[in-house]
């Protein structure tokens, strides 16, 4: 696997280490709802295809990337910086939806 | 009769002979022969004894298809099991043998397997193996008894025991365009990509490149098709832009357009010439991917068609055309397919007689028609072959009519020494496969065609579904074209082809059934999967195609079905009734072909981590200490070499630096340097305790929480000016808590202004401890006083040591009167050295990791033992530092109900009531007895003896914690025999005010 580091250019995987699901805003520092914080710490969304995570360029520049995967075939959609302008992680509807209902809705398309 | 040498054509050379051995015997060949070339040449037939049934085997292909002549190539001790005899080039004195006989290939006990062929049937493991014990010969227990015998019989080549002396290489290269396979198709898209200015690597898997045009006896611009293969590889292989790879096969297709490759440089040898490596591991990033792999001849699936002497047409051909070998001198050929005619043409020319073609379709080619009578055969179209005979190789076949699928008619015996079948063939889309999605059915091809690409390839020839060789030359030409990004091709840039044009598609019929008793069909020859196991797996409900292979084990062999995958699901479509893509096919994955481990480890085996030493570490080897990895750090254990066990030397450090002073190396501490104005902000937020209200020039105990709440790690950091903080974490934490830091500003707080900068490897780090610290410092620093006034406890100033700036913090791990003298990593050898020259008149000691574990101990300071992952701050007494005017990482996840128990294990102490040592890891009970190994309520975490007790003791967690103080219990360690009574205490054994290190 490549990544495309928008400092390094393609780097190989090795280079690089995974930091988690993207799809969990941590919630504010002041923030007192438990709820919220058991799903940031705990909850993670595992779709079968795209996946917005967090990969670290640990043996390079060291920052942090958002990138969109496909977990079914590693294909990479989009890499930025995280934290940037516009690539601030939000929840993806589904798994909010899931939450309120009747658990994660099944084989449904992000 | 049997195979035998032609007098001329082939590519070996006549002139020069090898000698080399099978089975103990020497055999003579040629250069350029395979050791599969040279035994036919040789009159040999019989290559090996079958996986399960151990029946005769022969040569089935002359590719890396060959199922059944797998061999174990001897060099000195070393053994390596399972290679085709097709893959081996012979050379001068190669030793082989044949493997999965007893005692020998010609006579072997384990052929007694036949007959009890209807029990080892498919799913044999499971039904007689697995479940409870029913009777003598059933169960899991009867599988105990029986799997030295199983393992014994079962199984190929037996792997050597000797160590692997051979070197491996791998190497990482990167090109515009790869070209996977150099026939005809795959030349073309090499020359085509390279003249429009690409960079091309061309990787072939057979020693001699050029693919079906070495054995085609077809003619390219003039050329024989060989002659014209070699021309084109010479002029690519002058270009400075191409770099060709013989002897190397492409074995897998990763994301990215990575492959792998291994490229076989010296077992065509003797031995690796000098500074050779035995084979080397290509990983090959590639711009754009040519698959140009070819096709497999599929067998037909009929009763004995696997004794020896029954072979694919396309086979026999390579034999012939390529090594001069003639497969037989009477053959008969069957087929249903007109391509495979081309065969029966090829041997009567070399003359062998052709007895007879028998053809499973009613209607044959005025083409092939014409072949067959060349061939001078007799044809028998709307016949098929419904048996063999012949003990260890063929006889006899025995044909009969088939009419609309049924076998009718008297059956026709005919003698002959080889049989050639066709089945039509299978693109190798191995590679397509991984990289991409299921293949396609073609339903006139009757195979599966590459799927659509998901990665930047393009496929040319036969793996395309483009058989002809013109079609493969324009396909190629192509596919060149496009992957350099050039315009399409002239028609004028395509090599002319003379061939004779024939139909390679097949009729669909994929099995022969004759009525009654028959013997064994062979679907996958290397695993003896039958037609019958097939329809077995679909009589016991194991229908899918990914059941199927896993019940039956087809296509599990080293050669992964390469020969058996679409006769095995034609059989199971033709069994349920529906069509072969309707079954589907598993996808392919790597590797193609077996890989040597060696070349994936290559200079990768043996200790591979780093060293990290610190600048002491050659005064602490000279100085007699026993060093003592600490993650990739070594540390100093103790200072031993005066004839002292490790506890009297540990007990005589901790001893002397509580009376007098001591010294230890503290550079492997992880040291980040927080700076920029929200600085203090950001510690605010990461240490559960408040780091903005500390002055310039004082430090602070910090501790660091997980998201979980749980304790994660600790550690001082001193206030250096109001924006720059330097950051100690604990050793072996430091990179994760880099880490850490880094996520949170990347991620969380990407608007606060901080830079995190790792410093371990920049400062070296001394700490002094013990009443005499002071008038150590005072002798020695110079640039600033060190009395209690200037550097109180935590207070931080910058001095001179002996010329070197240093920065020395008053904090102490010990209990004692201490101080951390930093400089910079290059000074440090100078600086302890100057600090051990000072120290002299007070008998300064150096102290290693067990003094060091010794004095937090008896001090009851916390370390990786106790914050382990499981404890909080609350468990081991370190509420005291979590705030409650702020939030911080971890504050709303520690106050969980499951985290606040009562019932928790908790820090205490633990003194020895019967003055022996206390183990970590053992447990702490409350009954006296030491069979009894159950109720535990809680674990040693660290002990030692403690000089300044007198005692055994240790820190522990236990349930209940404080309450417990003063309570008796038990220490019970049955692996190390330890059991015995102790006293809880606090885990403030010594000097609990902090007298000593306030004063």
């Amino acid at each position: 696997m490549l990544i495309t580091c928008p400092y390094c250019g393609p780097r190989d995987l090795a280079e690089f280490s995974y930091q988690g699901d993207a799809n969990r805003p941590r919630p504010d520092q002041h923030d007192t709802d438990q709820a919220r914080w058991n799903a940031y710490v705990y909850d993670r969304s595992n779709p079968a295809g795209p996946h917005r995570e967090y990969w670290q360029h640990a043996g390079g520049c060291r920052k942090h990337l958002l990138i969109v995967r496909s977990t079914l075939t590693h294909a990479i959609e989009s890499v930025a910086f995280a934290g940037a302008q516009g690539a601030t992680p939000q929840a993806p509807r589904r798994a909010a939806k899931g939450r309120t209902k009747t658990g994660p809705a099944k084989g449904k398309k992000p | 009769m049997s195979p035998r040498r032609s007098t001329e054509g082939g590519r070996i050379d006549r002139g020069r002979t090898i000698r080399f051995s099978f089975d103990g015997k020497t055999y003579q060949g040629h250069p350029g022969d395979t050791l599969a070339s040279a035994l036919m040449a040789n009159g040999v037939r019989l290559f090996g004894r079958s996986f399960k049934y151990h029946r005769p085997r022969g040569l089935l292909a002359a590719g890396v298809d060959e199922p059944n002549a797998l061999v174990t190539v001897l060099k000195g001790t070393v053994r390596e099991p399972n290679i085709a005899a097709t893959q081996i080039e012979i050379y001068e004195g190669l030793t082989v043998e044949s493997q999965n006989r007893f005692p020998s290939l010609d006579v072997d006990a384990g052929a007694v397997n036949q007959l009890a062929g209807g029990l080892l049937s498919a799913g044999f493991y499971y039904k007689t193996f697995m479940g409870p014990v029913i009777g003598p010969l059933r169960g899991t227990r009867f599988w105990m008894a029986c799997e030295h015998f199983i393992r014994r019989a079962a199984g190929l080549g037996r792997a050597g025991r000797d160590a692997d002396p051979d070197r491996y290489e791998r190497m990482n290269a990167f090109c515009d365009v790869l070209v996977v396979g150099a026939g005809p198709a795959g030349l073309m898209a090499a020359k085509a990509a390279a003249e429009a200015g690409k960079r091309v690597i061309l990787a072939d898997l057979d020693p001699v490149p050029g693919g079906s045009a070495n054995w085609s006896g077809e003619t390219i611009d003039g050329l024989p098709a060989a002659a014209w293969a070699q021309g084109t590889i010479e002029a690519l292989g002058a270009m400075d832009t191409v770099r060709l790879l013989p002897r190397t096969t492409v074995w897998g297709y990763y994301d990215g357009n990575t492959l792998a490759a291994l490229e076989r440089v010296a077992d065509h040898k003797p031995a690796p010439d000098r500074g050779e490596p035995r084979h080397r591991h290509w990983t090959i990033r590639a711009g754009a991917v040519v698959l140009a792999t070819g096709a497999f001849e599929r067998p037909l699936v009929f009763p004995g068609n696997d004794r020896p002497g029954v072979m694919l047409a396309d086979a026999a051909v390579r034999l012939l055309r390529e090594y001069g070998v003639v497969a037989g001198s009477r053959l008969a050929l069957f087929a249903n397919n007109d391509d495979a005619y081309r065969a029966a043409a090829a041997l009567a020319e070399a003359g062998a007689t052709i007895a007879a073609i028998v053809d499973m379709r009613d209607t044959v080619s005025p083409a092939a028609r014409a072949l067959a009578e060349r061939a001078g055969a007799e044809l028998l179209a709307g016949h098929a072959v419904t048996g063999t005979k012949g003990r260890k190789a063929i006889r006899e076949i025995t044909v009969q009519r088939l009419r609309e699928g049924e076998i009718t008619g008297q059956p026709r015996r005919i003698a002959v020494d080889c049989l050639l079948m066709s089945g039509g063939w299978s693109p190798a889309i191995h590679l397509a496969s991984q990289a991409g999605t299921a293949p396609r059915w073609d339903e006139a091809l009757q195979a599966f065609l590459p799927p659509k690409p998901t990665q930047n390839w393009v496929g040319a020839g036969a793996f395309a579904g483009r058989f002809a060789t013109a079609a493969a030359l324009a396909d190629g030409l192509a596919a060149g074209a496009k992957v350099a990004g050039g315009k399409p091709p002239r028609k004028s840039a395509q090599p002319r082809v003379e061939t004779l044009e024939l139909d390679i598609a097949p009729a669909p019929v994929f099995e022969i059934r004759p009525p009654g008793k028959a013997g064994k069909a062979f679907v996958d020859f290397q695993h003896d999967v039958t037609a019958e196991d097939v329809r077995q797996a679909h009589r016991e409900g194991f229908v899918s195609v990914e059941h199927l292979k896993r019940y039956t084990t087809l296509g599990m062999a080293t050669d992964q079905g390469k020969t058996s995958n679409v006769p095995g699901l034609a059989i199971m479509a033709e069994a349920r009734g529906i069509t072969v893509p309707e079954v589907g096919t598993t996808r392919f994955r790597p590797p193609f072909t077996p890989v040597s481990l060696g070349a994936l480890a290559a200079e990768r085996y043996g200790e591979l981590r780093p060293d990290r030493l610190t600048p002491m570490h050659d005064w602490h080897v000279e100085n007699g200490a026993t060093m003592y990895a600490a993650g990739l750090w070594y540390r100093p254990m103790i200072y031993g070499g005066r004839g002292e066990t490790v506890e009297q030397a540990y007990v005589r450090e901790a001893a002397a630096t509580r009376a007098g002073v001591g010294i230890v190396d503290v550079s492997t501490l992880g040291k980040i340097m927080v700076q920029g104005p929200d600085a203090a902000d950001f510690l605010d937020r990461v240490y559960t305790n408040t780091f903005s209200t500390l002055p310039v020039m004082k430090a602070r105990y910090g501790l660091m929480l997980r998201e979980d709440g749980l304790a994660y790690d600790d550690g001082t950091t001193w206030r250096l000016s109001q924006t720059d903080f330097l950051m100690t974490t604990t050793t072996a934490n430091a990179g994760k808590v880099m880490q850490q830091l880094e996520y949170y500003l990347d991620i969380v707080w990407p608007d606060l202004k901080v830079t995190l900068t790792s410093v371990s490897d920049q400062w070296a780090g001394a700490a002094i401890a013990g009443p005499r610290s002071r008038d150590v410092l005072a002798a020695c620093v110079a640039g600033t006083a060190v009395d209690n006034d200037t550097l109180p406890f935590m207070g931080i100033v910058r001095g001179e040591i002996d010329g070197v700036p240093v920065m020395i913090c008053r904090l102490s791990f010990s209990g004692e009167r201490a101080y951390e003298v930093y400089c910079g990593a290059g000074h440090g050898l100078h600086v302890w050295e100057a600090l051990m020259e000072a120290g002299k008149p007070f008998a300064i000691v150096p102290y290693g990791l067990e003094a060091l574990g010794t004095l937090r101990i008896e001090k009851g300071h916390v370390t990786g033992a106790e914050i382990d992952g499981r404890t909080t701050a609350r468990d081991l007494y370190l509420d005291w530092m979590l705030s409650k005017k702020k939030p911080f990482a971890g504050s709303m996840m520690m106050d969980r109900e499951g985290l606040c128990d009562d019932d928790r294990i908790r820090l205490v102490g633990i003194v020895a009531l019967d003055d022996r040592p206390l183990g970590g890891g053992a447990h702490i009970v409350e009954h006296n007895d030491p069979a009894e190994i159950r109720d535990s309520i809680g674990h040693v975490t660290a002990g030692c003896y403690s000089p300044a007790l007198g005692k055994y003791i240790a820190l522990a967690l236990v349930k209940g914690g404080k309450t417990r103080h003063g309570a008796r219990a038990f220490v019970s360690d049955p692996l190390r025999k330890r059991f015995g009574p102790v006293e809880i205490v606090s885990h403030h054994f010594y000097d609990p005010e902090g007298s000593r290190m306030h004063g």
